[in-house]
């Protein structure tokens, strides 16, 4: 496979690694662009772009609420990628696509890969896609257009599930910190800790970021001493939702993280 | 031939598409459901609890005056005489002897219109199990005592505030509850939907509907098998169980009877297999009602249980391999229906089974058949719906 920005950026920046999730189509349809070059400039790593979809299973009540507006705003796969082909040439950030496999599989999955390389989309984040299934009908296709893609574990995954993940995950691992859906606000706690150890210590092929539940700088940099780095979404959801000056307050929120 | 295959599949629907959160869950179920439920101990316990707790067998009554109406036999299944009026129980009380034998301290349920509800709370409460129930915040409005009947019996009742407030994402709700909630919780799926193995377990535990079935028509009829089976179907589970021993056996019309709303066409609806396309929602590949972009639709029916935009995996593949017909009945016909069946055979049925008794006057049949009808539930939580009709 060709080397792509997901690799590029594990390979020159070991740790403290951020990544920024939003809905696209939140909080207004055409956001998009300027959410995606606020975070670039703010100085994040990757940007997660989540597809609105209308079940979000995995999603805490922050990110389903962002799905909800961004589909009444009538934000689509189309549109998404008609805006990602406009300014993708101007962003050198790592993107990846995080959605629900129903409507992927509408808009049918060998287009949707082909349409993601020609976006310059780097990666896939699709909770609900099994890895079985993943292996058997569509491993062929993400290696065809160039797409990482990343499998969660838990702190319930079993050490040999973890192991069969890792070989089967190209990019990073995304690491879920706790027993939970998104947007989750805890502290983290020993046994988080304990888990982020353990699986530090297996010695994976994988980068690990972590997510869920990390939503400020305390909490980003707990989970940058156990990973290569994290992922915040709901807290980043929740500064839009509010935002008067979108491109401000994102430089803002980010710079208060990366402080 | 109808059956299941090593990756919960019927033919092109099933699986398990979940977050790999709720894997471990997941092969905790698949790896020990059969075995505990192959048990004698399982066994002596499920049976023992639907007889003297259900109240099975369910009577299979010759409706009388049904059948010269519609000239041709009926047979009415009754489960609407078991405790707690609907079919659903069969399910939980299944489902809890499950759970306790996995260590589990906590169940956690969704519900529309609050039968599964309440047939989870009853049996938490003869357990002593914990019962979180999650139920759409506007089903909570319009199904009131169902709502009490839960806390009553000792239940927490938690609104779905997401989406459409009702069956759908009560169902979300509870799947995200048992992501933050792994190791200490069993979820009770009400229905014949959500990943692999909860379809064919759930169909298993209802399939004591048409065990009783043969071994009553073999009493009255000499023969164990009837001509026509119907059924309703919101997620079906009561029909899974009406079908499960008649499946392979080419005979039986497997008749299934859709919600069709205000009507098919009308933009309010809940016949999926007419409406829908495959698609994947709750963890299962099943034929869903859907946009283009592949977001779910909100279903309609005047009768809550079958307001369900999906349809269990393995009625999708009855439908797609024609060994089932599927058939839609209004809400207005199903109304007539259930007053029907009330004024001729004095049994005033749930508005979800009424769908089935309308399906005879759209279905095809001999004078000679024998037609069993799966009565899933009583009428006594509808009653403010027949009232609110008004046109009896």
């Amino acid at each position: 496979m060709a080397m792509n920005r997901i690799e590029e950026l594990f390979k020159n920046k070991e740790g403290n690694i951020l990544s920024i999730y939003f809905t696209a189509g939140f909080p207004s349809l055409n956001d998009t662009m300027g959410i995606m070059e606020a975070i670039e400039e703010a100085g994040a790593d990757i940007i997660e772009i989540g597809i609105p979809y209308s079940d979000p299973v995995a999603d805490g009540p922050t990110i389903q609420e962002s799905n909800t507006v961004a589909l009444n705003n009538g934000m689509t796969l189309k549109i998404l990628f008609s805006q990602l082909a406009e300014l993708r040439g101007k962003l050198k950030i790592p993107v990846i696509l995080m959605g629900y496999l129903n409507p992927i599989v509408q808009y049918g999955m060998e287009e949707f890969c082909k349409k993601c390389e020609e976006v310059g989309v780097d990666g896939l984040i699709v909770p609900d896609l099994p890895m079985k299934q993943y292996l058997e009908s569509y491993k062929g296709l993400f290696e065809t257009y160039n797409l990482r893609n990343t499998f969660l574990i838990s702190p319930q995954t079993s050490p040999d599930r973890i192991r069969e993940i890792d070989r089967e995950t190209d990019g990073f691992i995304y690491m879920v910190s706790s027993a939970s859906i998104t947007g989750a606000k805890k502290d983290v706690t020993p046994e988080q800790i304990a888990y982020f150890e353990r699986v530090g210590d297996m010695g994976l092929k994988n980068p690990r970021l972590i997510g869920f539940g990390i939503s400020d700088k305390a909490s980003f940099s707990t989970a940058a001493k156990h990973a290569q780095g994290a992922i915040i979404g709901s807290a980043f959801i929740n500064v839009l939702r509010e935002a008067k000056e979108l491109k401000k307050e994102i430089n803002t929120f980010i710079k208060s993280i990366k402080a | 031939m109808i059956k299941i295959d090593e990756n919960g599949f019927y033919g092109d629907f099933g699986g398990a598409y979940i977050p790999e959160m709720l894997y471990p869950n997941i092969e905790e179920l698949k790896e020990n459901y059969e075995q505990i439920m192959a048990s004698e101990s399982f066994k002596t316990e499920f049976d023992s609890l639907l007889k003297d707790y259900v109240g099975r067998p369910t009577p299979l009554f010759h409706a009388q005056r049904l059948s010269e109406k519609y000239g041709v036999k009926i047979y009415l299944k009754r489960e609407d005489l078991c405790h707690t009026g609907a079919h659903k129980i069969n399910n939980t009380v299944g489902q809890i002897i499950l759970a306790k034998r996995l260590n589990k301290k906590r169940i956690i349920a969704e519900t529309g219109a609050g039968q599964h509800g309440v047939a989870t709370a009853t049996v938490c409460a003869l357990m002593g199990m914990e019962c979180t129930v999650y139920m759409g915040a506007v089903d909570m409005e319009r199904q009131k005592p169902n709502v009490e009947r839960m806390r009553i019996l000792g239940a927490t009742v938690v609104p779905a505030n997401s989406g459409s407030k009702t069956l759908k994402d009560a169902t979300n709700e509870a799947m995200r509850q048992w992501i933050n909630n792994p190791v200490d919780t069993h979820y009770i799926i009400g229905s014949v939907v959500g990943p692999h193995p909860y379809p064919e377990m759930v169909a298993r535990f209802q399939s004591v509907i048409s065990a009783e079935i043969k071994a009553q028509l073999l009493e009255k009829e000499g023969r164990d098998s009837p001509d026509i089976v119907i059924a309703c179907v919101g997620g079906g589970s009561n029909a899974a169980g009406a079908f499960y021993h008649y499946y392979n056996d080419e005979k039986v019309r497997l008749v299934a009877v859709e919600a069709a709303g205000l009507g098919v066409t009308s933009g309010k609806s809940a016949a999926t297999t007419q409406l829908g396309k495959p698609g994947i929602l709750h963890g299962s590949k099943t034929l869903l009602m859907q946009t283009e972009d592949g977001q779910v639709v909100e279903p309609h029916s005047i009768s809550a249980g079958l307001d369900y935009p999906g349809i269990g995996p393995v009625h999708a593949h009855l439908f797609a391999s024609g060994r089932g017909e599927f058939l839609a009945v209004e809400d207005e016909d199903a109304m007539i229906a259930g007053i029907e069946l009330s004024r001729l055979e004095g049994i005033i049925p749930a508005i979800e089974s009424a769908h089935a008794l309308s399906a005879l006057n759209q279905l095809k049949y001999k004078a000679s058949d024998i037609i069993v009808i799966n009565l899933s539930g009583r009428g006594d939580k509808d009653l403010e719906t027949y009232i609110k009709w008004g046109n009896y």
